[in-house]
């Protein structure tokens, strides 16, 4: 995945398509020039966005076992014993494999990046109650669920260094569309 | 109905396509018989199934008591006619989390190409934020010369610009998957699309200000709902036609529709219209959030799944005569519907009323615009005995719909997005109109699951 957007990106610069999108001058005086300036220390607050590399991952750390009692109390309403799914998305337990006739979607069979669990789990979960955990619960969860997927072991802890770095059985599982119609 | 004879035999003569398929200019024609025009006045007028038969007893039309006293005096805000009650949006959300769902727009019930307010669909993952627009604000950040926020108010100051375009659902029509042919009426199950005009600024004019950087390839856009939701988008849509829509149809934009800053990202799907926009966050690379990896990728046979699927192919829906109506008597009606392209405008619109043998190409609405709901109409004259209706879009890119069979055969059943097929309508000897697939679609046996839920 990460070496075709690198393709894309290369493919993007040798067509010359890079030229549409080249630096731009501000102040163009194609708009009024409202803007505010920010500051870092204000923007930190307002960016939740996590990235595959870990880009985005904050300091703490988390444990499979914390991650377990967080789970049973205040996930385990929509997603199941397990992770099974109930009334929400099956995160865990896939019996059936992407190619039967009733395939089972879960992190461990579908999910390309570990990274994105903790980013979902941080900013939207859970539903009642969204951004409320720490930093070192959502660490908790996120290796539980991968725990539960029998992507890391009992003890493995979860941080920025980490996290990143389990391997993911369904990485390479996803054809960009996007790319290959640029390709054309 | 008296049946004049002359009528039947201009009729006769329009029959351009199996079944009763009339030519689109017949309702054109100068010398056509007023008394032809009258008929279809009368033969429309189709009930739903399930509607009462009014009664005039009590009414006398020709002086009616609405003449004899003042009538209600004036309105702040405009609300359709108590009678017209039946007119709304149909929600199916999650049990367990009431904001997490979707409200499908009444297709069926909807004559023109621009959606009402009150009746854009609706796809919500956790709720509808009220958001306070003096205490909202919009921060564009990361490969940019400048860090910037704007207020809204400050927003209002822009240059803007207004698009009549379509937002669908990436989601839209997914009942088509199941093995079983749905029997929703046609905008409870293919309604997670609707065509409104947006006005707003335009996102290239935000980004100049800011000073894109050259490593500058993805934007991602983030809502300040409850689900604060992220996609991300290639910088060259985000320079190319994006905008920053304020206005919808004239007024500020509705709460359920992301008061009070939404996304447009004109023909590509509607997950990338975050609502309620909050946060543009320039990058390298897409930040592979949750509805762009687990959910809003199709599944394909091989087990590989479709990512990045942002354009939204033609399709086309008879909203009627649809699924649940019930065509009184044989005579002559309109076929009417909608037909959208995220690839640019609608070229031609077919109707079959033979189940696909033979075609008549239909009238287009103008304006036929770009990326936006494109009406098609054609006479059709029902003789009473079972016809199977189907439309076919072709856009101005060549492309064709695709029968459901084809689709199926090449995306399998568990892609969830991107269900673009005809859809076929059954007229019965008794005028009921029901959903049907084509008989030779062998995956009719087996079991049926559903694979239209799980909106999480």
């Amino acid at each position: 995945m990460k070496k075709k957007l690198q393709v894309l990106i290369s493919v993007l610069i040798a067509a010359g398509i890079n030229s549409a999108i080249a630096e731009s001058t501000q102040g163009d005086g194609y708009g009024p020039g409202l803007g505010h300036a920010v500051s870092p220390d204000e923007i930190a607050a307002w960016d939740i966005s996590v990235f595959p590399d870990g880009e985005g991952l904050p300091k703490g750390e988390g444990s499979v076992q914390e991650g377990e009692t967080i789970y049973k109390e205040k996930c385990i309403a929509c997603h199941g014993e397990n992770g099974l799914g109930s009334t929400a998305d099956q995160l865990a337990g896939a019996q059936m494999s992407l190619t039967s006739e009733y395939p089972e979607q879960t992190i461990g069979t579908y999910w390309p990046y570990s990274t994105t669990i903790f980013d979902v789990v941080r900013r939207s979960m859970p539903m009642t109650e969204p951004g409320s955990l720490t930093d070192q619960e959502v660490y908790s969860v996120t290796a539980y669920l991968l725990y539960l997927n029998n992507l890391i072991g009992k003890d493995d802890k979860m941080n920025a260094s980490t996290l990143p770095k389990v391997n993911m059985p369904n990485e390479d599982g996803f054809i960009d569309v996007y790319e290959e119609e640029r390709k054309k | 109905m008296a049946k004049d004879r002359s009528d039947d035999h201009t009729l006769e003569e329009n029959q351009v396509a199996g079944n009763g398929l009339l030519d689109r200019r017949l309702f054109l024609t100068k010398g056509l018989q007023f008394g032809a025009i009258t008929s279809l006045a009368t033969t429309t007028s189709f009930v739903s199934a399930k509607a009462n038969n009014e009664s005039l007893s009590e009414i006398n039309p020709a002086d009616p008591p609405w003449m004899h006293m003042p009538g209600a005096p004036f309105s702040t805000y405009g609300l359709p006619s108590k009678y017209e009650d039946d007119v709304v949006r149909f929600p199916t959300q999650n049990e367990a989390v009431p904001g997490n769902g979707v409200s499908w727009t009444p297709l069926h019930l909807m004559e023109g190409m621009i959606t009402p307010n009150g009746l854009h669909y609706e796809r919500h993952h956790n709720g509808v934020p009220q958001i306070d627009p003096k205490k909202h604000r919009l921060l564009i950040h990361g490969l940019v010369k400048k860090d910037l926020t704007f207020s809204i108010d400050d927003l209002l100051r822009y240059p803007m610009q207004s698009k009549i375009c379509f937002i669908e659902c990436g989601g839209n029509s997914n009942a088509g998957w199941n093995k079983l042919p749905t029997q929703a009426e046609a905008g409870y199950f293919n309604g997670m699309v609707s065509c409104s005009e947006w006005t707003g600024v335009p996102l290239s004019v935000l980004l100049d200000e800011v000073g894109l950087r050259k490593k500058a390839k993805w934007i991602i856009a983030e809502g300040a709902d409850a689900f604060a939701m992220q996609m991300s988008i290639p910088i060259e849509k985000a320079l190319d036609d994006a905008f920053l829509a304020l206005y919808q149809n004239g007024e500020r934009i509705r709460p359920e529709n992301g008061y009070p800053l939404r996304l447009v990202v004109p023909g590509w799907e509607g997950v990338l219209n975050v609502k309620w926009l909050r946060r543009l966050k320039i990058t390298d690379r897409p930040v592979m959030a949750r509805n762009e990896t687990s959910r809003y990728t199709e599944l394909q046979p091989s087990g590989k799944a479709r990512m990045f699927t942002f354009t939204i192919e033609a399709k086309s829906l008879i909203t009627s005569p649809s699924a649940h109506m019930l065509l009184k008597e044989p005579g002559l009606y309109q076929i009417t519907g909608l037909a959208w392209s995220g690839r640019g405008k609608i070229k031609q619109v077919d109707v079959s009323a033979d189940g696909g043998k033979s075609w008549a190409e239909a009238e287009l609405q103008e304006p036929v615009l770009d990326r936006a709901f494109t009406r098609f109409r054609l006479p059709w004259r029902w003789n009473g005995k079972s016809a199977v209706l189907k439309s076919r879009a072709i856009d101005e890119t060549g492309y064709v719909q695709p029968e459901r069979n084809k689709l199926v055969k090449e995306r399998g059943r568990h892609g969830f997005f991107h269900y673009n097929a005809i859809t076929q309508w059954q007229v019965d000897s008794d005028g009921f109109v029901s959903h049907v697939y084509d008989k030779d679609e062998k995956e009719t046996s087996g079991s049926d699951i559903s694979i239209d839920s799980g909106w999480d």
